[in-house]
């Protein structure tokens, strides 16, 4: 965008605006833990909140095959987790093969889609679709054209993981500041340094939301294309284990799945406070 | 409208004209707007508000086309970003992301240059930065923060520095300070400095020369020198001369906006002066 035409205000082009499916604070929303005083109440609660579960399942004697108690899950973890460590392995080729490409192709979409507006206006309604459109739907007609290998898992989680990065990023990008724009070019700065050094820092923040987003619902699609079909994958153990009514090894699998999940998000919270604390 | 005949000054506007086309038509931002600033001086630009100050000083930068007339830098003209020309903007207009050095460096990072760093380190020294280019703008006071954007907009020697209302958002005193820094960076460098401020003591404060701009369409409407010796002192503004100064540029401005009332009121297409 020239700022040629635009009546120089600065007062209307304030960054942080607009806010699209995601907001920054999401990320920086952590509970803020200082003090050991702290760290020592939460890890109490969760003591006594596993203790008391623990001690309710035994006393009012649960079947296993409706809640196994946190102790024998714990045990699963460890005995069976040679077993299922392959298919973690397998999880994660498909988990970052997918989101890489999915991201990759969102991101450059956004970049390239925001500086059309017209463009964008035509295009934006697709990548809603695309990303309320549940792409699990997708997985059986893409296991019937890929079959049961990686193929159709990876494009499922590219698809789930791609429009996320892509809406988030471009309501990043659209972030303009004709303050900053006009001062780099009071410096001469080219269209490309324009791009370089004030859009795509100041759309940063946004583009983690969306990559932390994308990753989760990345995680999520990989798990249940492996649910719907083929041999391997965390999602195959769920319903392998299920069917087998090994209780404590379906929630080993949980447990492992929520820490995945976990990681992601505080893998981009680090990021984010590297690289885009200046925002909060 | 020079009052004086100089025959090459500094920058020289011909006949500025800029026109916004908006939803609802075509809005006059400046019509016919002529001015002359001879080298090393200090003028500033006053006016109503909204009657195109910053649009003439986004034309003199080269940040505007302007829709005819011409500015011209030297006898050159303007046609886009130069390296004569330094801005200060509104609020600092620092980089968030980026700490005290690397805004300062960042000129010189678009234009592929090596920064003078013993330059540098002599401006940061003037305004009280030192030690201080590891932070964040978000860690400085606004004060802070235009210090730092001054040694930006000189960083690279510009030998004209323009400055849209750069100390409009800090506290009266602050304000005071900067005044006096300023005029000991200009008194140091003897920059021509373009200056566009809503207050009127900053401008006498400052200024060889005080323009007084009509409403919009904005025109120069009335220009007044002042002829105190550097350095100055606020003392000065305690004197008669920079009282009745004061009040002739305010009574100005204030019958800028009632005709522009009343033009308004009338529904005639220009405001009369």
């Amino acid at each position: 965008m020239d700022s040629n035409d635009a009546i120089p205000e600065f007062t209307k082009a304030a960054p942080g605006g607009d806010v699209g499916v995601a907001n920054m604070s999401a990320l920086a929303a952590g509970p803020g833990i200082k003090s050991a005083r702290e760290v020592a109440a939460i890890i109490g609660v969760a003591v006594v909140v596993i203790g008391a579960t623990e001690f309710a399942l035994r006393w009012f004697n649960v079947p296993q095959y409706i809640m196994p108690a946190p102790s024998l899950i714990a045990q699963a973890l460890v005995t069976e987790f040679p077993h299922i460590l392959p298919h973690l392995g397998h999880t994660l080729v498909e988990l970052f093969s997918g989101f890489g490409i999915g991201a990759l192709i969102g991101l450059v979409l956004a970049a390239v889609i925001t500086q059309f507006p017209f463009a964008e206006k035509i295009i934006t309604p697709y990548i809603l679709l695309l990303v309320t459109t549940p792409m699990l739907a997708l997985v059986p007609l893409l296991i019937l054209r890929f079959g049961f290998g990686y193929t159709p898992r990876i494009i499922a989680v590219a698809l789930a993981a791609g429009p996320m990065v892509m809406i988030n990023a471009a309501t990043g990008f659209r972030r303009v500041d004709r303050g900053k724009i006009a001062l780099a070019r009071s410096y001469g700065a080219t269209t490309l340094q324009i791009f370089w050094k004030i859009r795509a820092p100041m759309a940063l923040p946004m583009i983690l939301v969306g990559l932390m987003v994308g990753a989760i619902f990345g995680l999520l699609t990989a798990v249940g294309a492996e649910m719907v079909g083929g041999g391997f994958g965390l999602g195959n153990r769920l319903t392998s284990y299920s069917s087998m009514i090994q209780m404590p090894q379906f929630f080993a699998v949980v447990v492992i799945l929520s820490m995945l999940g976990i990681l992601i998000y505080i893998l981009f919270f680090l990021i984010g406070k590297k690289w885009a604390s200046w925002e909060a | 409208m020079s009052l004086r005949e100089q025959s090459n000054p500094k920058l020289r506007v011909r006949g500025a004209t800029k026109v916004y086309p908006t939803a609802s038509g075509d809005l006059v931002a400046i019509d016919n707007c002529n001015l002359d600033i001879e080298a090393g001086q200090i003028v500033s630009i006053v006016g109503p508000s909204g009657c195109g100050k910053t649009t003439l000083l986004w034309s003199m930068s080269g940040l505007h086309s302007l829709s005819a007339g011409e500015v011209l830098i030297d006898g050159k003209p303007i046609t886009g970003p130069s390296s004569e020309i330094g801005m200060v903007f509104q609020d600092a207009n620092l980089l968030p992301w980026r700490n005290l050095d690397a805004n300062i460096h960042f000129p010189f990072e678009i234009k592929h240059q090596k920064p003078d760093r013993d330059w540098i380190a002599r401006l940061t020294h003037r305004v009280g930065l030192e030690g201080f280019g590891e932070r964040f703008p978000r860690e400085l006071s606004g004060g802070m923060q235009q210090r730092a954007a001054l040694v930006r907009a000189l960083s690279f020697k510009p030998s004209v520095l323009l400055m849209d209302e750069p100390f409009g958002a800090l506290d009266a005193f602050t304000r005071e300070e900067m005044n006096h820094l300023v005029e000991e960076i200009y008194l140091d460098t003897r920059t021509t400095i373009v200056l566009i401020t809503h207050s009127i003591d900053e401008a006498i404060f400052l200024s060889d020369r005080v323009i007084v701009m009509s409403t919009r369409p904005g025109r120069v409407a009335k220009e007044y020198a002042v002829p105190f010796a550097r350095p100055r002192s606020f003392e000065i503004m305690a004197t008669k001369e920079v009282f009745d100064l004061t009040n002739a540029i305010k009574l100005d401005i204030v019958g800028e906006q009632k005709s522009k009332a009343s033009t308004a009121t009338r529904k005639l297409p220009q405001a009369a002066h």
